[in-house]
């Protein structure tokens, strides 16, 4: 395929499946909200989970963006080396950003820094923002989608801990930010964790970790332990909906983690809010595509 | 039954009203945030629109211009108010403005103003700006439109616009306070408990 012809074919597809994201939640999370809306006793909580129900209907139905911050524009890119149009991601990727915020439409959200002013549609300088991995042997482009709203990114924190401080201090570290900061995200959240060496790497993990489904688990086991540990017991505190209390705080909690240096312990939190508004998509080289977040999708 | 509060709301509407009460709002309600309350209590300068017994909402909608000129409000939900909380108070007092409504929680100074002034803040549920957007009938002005989409003063006409969970009130409640003092007692043996099975460094 010309490069061309190539290029505006995957600017068209990400620009008509980011849109698609801001208005529909992916399956994982709506199944989610579900059952903790049924689960849930308190009466006041029950009435915010009601309107949350309400607004994802009438988005779908207005085929409007069902929060108005649709948020910064990320693509997490895990690419295959052999996908013969490489080059031509990037470009491809601003392109379809600056149409989806027609399209959506989307809220303009890029300030130029230390300019302070609004481009207007979404792009700027590193914006959108691209995260890249290399898969070898593949072909194909695997893309997560997030729209980085303000009010779940706010909560965001990352520390080095000393090793006396142990895994204690991880859950510690957790609990605090998500008591504190996390009451005003937007709860019930999506936990994000990285445990890593340093900040920027444990950070970069615990966004990795929100791209995972709900109800997965680490594949390690004492980490897949501490996962359940950290969402019965931030369950247990009962944030509730909006923060203003019920059965539930947390739609789960997710940790992604590498090895790390002895002297170090380097953790993260990234918060997802209710309308945790990914999505993921499989772009083959011979640009066909495939949805993996929202079954049934059309674009 | 529902209760609504009408504009031009004043001081006795606000009175019978406790924290963690559901009111619907009929009337005028102003989008307000980060820069407007910097203008006017930094570099005061005159907000261009008239808040005495209205209310403001810490929003930043996408709003859409029509065809024919006029904007249709698209998608509204609240933003976090914590953010306006340096200027809360002075707001109050400065505009007379009765209602304030917004996400999660506000401090101790919007709490005094809120019983200084008589005024009360309340939450709009997160994430719902759709269903915002539908309860509004018209955007009948746009204020300070050189803020961009988000920041500009959207001047909407609502009805029955909720349901908004009253979170401080006249009379010195903060609910969410409340609340974190309750998460706070609750979060310390929760955590004892959790430690106690995480010490993989041995």
């Amino acid at each position: 395929m010309d490069t061309n012809v190539a290029s505006q074919t995957m600017t068209d597809i990400m620009a008509k499946f980011t849109a698609y994201v801001g208005k529909h939640l992916p399956n994982d999370i709506t199944d989610k909200l579900a059952e903790l809306r049924a689960k849930e006793t308190n009466v006041l909580a029950t009435e915010i989970y009601n309107a949350m129900a309400q607004n994802q209907d009438l988005a779908n139905k207005l085929d409007r963006p069902s929060c108005q911050d649709t948020g910064v524009i990320q693509f997490f890119i895990a690419a295959g080396a052999n996908f013969p149009y490489l080059g031509e991601v990037e470009e491809a990727l601003r392109a379809a950003t600056i149409e989806a915020t027609k399209k959506g439409p989307l809220r303009h959200n890029a300030v130029e820094t230390f300019d302070e002013k609004n481009t207007g549609d979404n792009t700027g300088s590193r914006l959108p923002w691209l995260d890249w991995e290399i898969v070898p042997g593949d072909d194909s482009l695997t893309i997560d989608v997030y729209m980085a709203g303000g009010g779940c990114t706010l909560p965001g924190a990352a520390k080095v801990l000393m090793p006396g401080e142990g895994y204690e201090g991880v859950a510690q570290f957790v609990f605090d930010v998500i008591t504190n900061r996390g009451v005003n995200a937007c709860p019930p959240l999506l936990v994000g964790v990285g445990v890593s060496t340093a900040v920027e790497t444990a950070a970069r993990l615990s966004k990795k970790a929100l791209f995972r489904q709900v109800g997965s688990h680490h594949p390690n086991a004492k980490a897949a332990k501490m996962e359940q540990l950290l969402e019965d017991g931030l369950n247990e505190v009962g944030i509730g909906p909006q923060g203003l209390t019920g059965n539930a705080s947390v739609m789960g909690v997710n940790i992604e983690s590498s090895a790390r240096h002895p002297s170090t312990i380097g953790v993260a939190v990234s918060t997802g809010c209710w309308a945790h508004r990914r999505g993921k998509i499989r772009i083959a080289a011979d640009l066909s595509y495939e949805i993996f977040s929202h079954k049934g999708a059309v674009l | 039954m529902r209760r609504t509060l009408t504009t031009p709301i004043k001081d006795e509407d606000l009175e019978s009203l406790n924290v963690g009460d559901i009111v619907y709002l009929t009337g005028h309600l102003v989008t307000c945030r980060d820069v407007a309350h910097r203008r006017l209590i930094e570099l005061k300068r005159e907000l261009p629109v008239d808040l005495n017994g209205l209310a403001i909402f810490h929003a930043g909608p996408i709003v859409r211009k029509k065809d024919d000129g006029n904007f249709e409000m698209v998608s509204i939900g609240p933003t976090t108010s914590m953010r306006m909380e340096k200027f809360e108070k002075q707001f109050i007092e400065q505009t007379g403005v009765k209602l304030i409504v917004g996400k999660g929680g506000m401090g101790p100074e919007t709490v005094e103003g809120c019983q200084k002034f008589k005024a009360v803040h309340a939450v709009f549920p997160g994430g719902c700006a759709v269903v915002a957007a539908t309860q509004v009938e018209e955007i009948e002005r746009a204020e300070w439109q050189d803020l961009g989409m988000p920041e500009t003063l959207w001047v909407n006409r609502v009805k029955d616009f909720g349901p908004l969970i009253i979170s401080i009130d006249t009379k010195g409640n903060n609910l969410f306070e409340q609340n974190k003092e309750i998460f706070d007692v609750k979060k310390a043996p929760i955590l004892e408990k959790i430690k106690s099975q995480v010490s993989f460094i041995s």
